[in-house]
């Protein structure tokens, strides 16, 4: 098992439940979606099995090892290992498209080549690349706040690819595209998957998507599995039951304003 | 006198506070001992009188002007030379005492762990004892502890800047987006590369921005220093203002004036560079 999950729970300091109690096992390159209504706690899953958020209680194992078992400096050298691809990729507006690529990298290089990256970008064929799968090789030197949100995306996508991590989890990675695209990124990504023998899970809003091309689907409501079943298998009822009563408006993203309050003497 | 239809309810409120504000700061005058009606004394009058209208012609012979240029290249270097020093303190100190650069935080929703809050506390704290006290403090004991002239007042400019610098560093790391750092040190990645490539491209230019206009101020704090005998402008100022030669004090109030002035061009340009 590359990834389990056992009675998972994930408490929000704000008080909110994401997760209660999520039980969860996936093998060596299999392919994965998450689907479930906004709220449901996609999100919270995927940082959990990134590691990026540490589970209330439960116990989480990724690639043989318990993260939050392992000393800082091990739990970073196993997080070089997973790549998340962020719904709202976070990338600094002034920064160039190939240094956000190349940052991919970031956990596998020392120090000093980080830096000098920054000088001179170490690996331009590589960055180009990446971004060519995605139809992006023209942007290599633009800046990040000249491109649209499907764009960035896919500048997200390219700097997972980029990193070529053993569990590439992505969260609503297509959101921002239009539905060609979309289809188009996503075969992308489960090839890239089944060429490496990568993990693919992905958390998508849009069924028909994540039927298309996902063997294996996980319904998640309310912090915690509905149902598990292979694509094939999944039916209209379970899918009513799944998105039944969802309210309409959408949760609110807890951004908060960024107050810049420098004193200046 | 107001009708019912032409009252304003926040009349009261405003009326209040003007009152407050003013008993509040009469005693402030009272305390500071200032007194306007000194300015209106004849013989006060024709004292400053005397020592303005000497203003006109600015000195500009030529020694006085060499000497000018001398003290001129002093002050910007005694300024720089603070700068790069206070540089050399601020930069580690704001890295430490900023929570953008903690790991705990990344997988905490942006809240440092205790030991680290605890270990960030020890840095700030030096860097309010650095800037607590006054550079011309710092200045009087250099110019004893190393004799008097510039060294005096490199040291006092890194030591008060390397306080102030160190603190708004940190504090403008931490008012930018801090999701991209934490994106990057959630992928592995280690502090100081999270910074440089989370956070660095977002506060390039607000940082410049402020390390310039810092270095304007430690120009106006070499000029300060110079009065107690740090070198620079300063000193050539206060020797003139001793011989009443106002001539030579006008020049070398326009010389801070051009300082200062491109001072500013040079912070727009390096803006407009970075943005």
């Amino acid at each position: 098992m590359t990834l389990s999950l056992k009675q998972g729970r994930l408490h929000h300091a704000n008080g909110v439940d994401a997760l209660r109690g999520v039980d969860l096992q996936i093998a060596v390159g299999e392919q994965v979606a998450i689907i479930g209504p906004s709220g449901a706690g996609k999100s919270s899953l995927l940082n959990l099995l990134a590691t990026a958020l540490r589970p209330s209680s439960g116990e989480i194992e990724v690639l043989g090892e318990r993260p939050w078992h392992l000393p800082a400096r091990q739990r970073q050298r196993l997080r070089a290992r997973i790549g998340l691809v962020h719904q709202a990729p976070p990338l600094p507006p002034r920064q160039r498209v190939v240094t956000a690529v190349l940052a991919g990298k970031l956990g596998q290089w020392s120090v000093g080549k980080s830096l000098l990256n920054l000088l001179h970008p170490t690996d331009i064929p590589g960055a180009r690349a990446a971004l060519a799968r995605l139809d992006l090789g023209d942007k290599l030197f633009a800046y990040c706040q000249q491109l649209s949100g499907g764009q960035l995306q896919r500048v997200g996508i390219a700097r997972v690819l980029y990193q070529a991590p053993e569990i590439l989890l992505a969260d609503e990675p297509v959101s921002a595209m239009d539905p060609v695209l979309a289809g188009h990124t996503l075969s992308i990504l489960s090839q890239h998957a089944r060429a490496h023998n990568v993990t693919l899970v992905a958390s998508l809003h849009a069924v028909e998507l994540a039927l298309a091309h996902f063997p294996r689907i996980i319904g998640l409501r309310d912090g915690q599995i509905l149902f598990d079943s292979p694509a094939e298998q999944v039916s209209r009822e379970m899918l009513d039951t799944l998105y039944a009563n969802e309210q309409l408006q959408s949760p609110t993203t807890p951004s908060a304003p960024l107050i810049v309050q420098i004193p200046r003497c | 006198m107001l009708t019912a239809d032409s009252r304003d309810p926040a009349a009261a409120p405003r009326l209040l506070l003007t009152l407050l504000a003013i008993a509040l700061l009469w005693p402030g005058i009272q305390l500071s001992e200032l007194d306007l009606g000194v300015l209106l004394h004849s013989d006060s009058q024709t004292e400053m009188g005397r020592f303005i209208s000497g203003f006109w012609p600015p000195a500009h012979d030529h020694d006085f002007l060499q000497l000018l240029l001398k003290a001129t290249l002093q002050t910007l270097a005694i300024a720089t030379a603070g700068m790069a020093l206070a540089l050399l303190l601020a930069v580690p100190a704001s890295l430490i005492a900023s929570r953008a650069l903690s790991l705990s935080a990344a997988s905490r929703s942006g809240i440092p762990s205790r030991l680290g809050r605890l270990l960030r506390w020890p840095v700030r704290g030096l860097l309010i004892f650095l800037r607590s006290v006054p550079e011309i403090v710092w200045a009087l004991l250099f110019v004893r502890a190393v004799g008097l002239g510039p060294a005096a007042g490199v040291l006092a400019i890194a030591i008060t800047y390397s306080g102030m610098l160190g603190k708004v560093y940190a504090e403008i790391f931490e008012s930018t987006d801090q999701r991209p750092a934490h994106a990057l040190m959630q992928a592995g990645s280690g502090r100081l590369a999270a910074f440089a490539y989370g956070i660095l491209p977002n506060v390039a230019a607000e940082l410049l921005s402020y390390t310039v206009y810092r270095w304007e101020c430690a120009i106006r704090a070499s000029v300060v220093m110079g009065f107690v005998g740090a070198g620079g402008l300063g000193q050539q100022i206060d020797l003139s203002l001793r011989m009443f030669a106002s001539g030579e004090v006008a020049s070398m109030l326009l010389t801070f004036l051009i300082l200062v002035l491109g001072a500013d061009q040079l912070s727009r340009l390096l803006r407009w560079r970075l943005t």
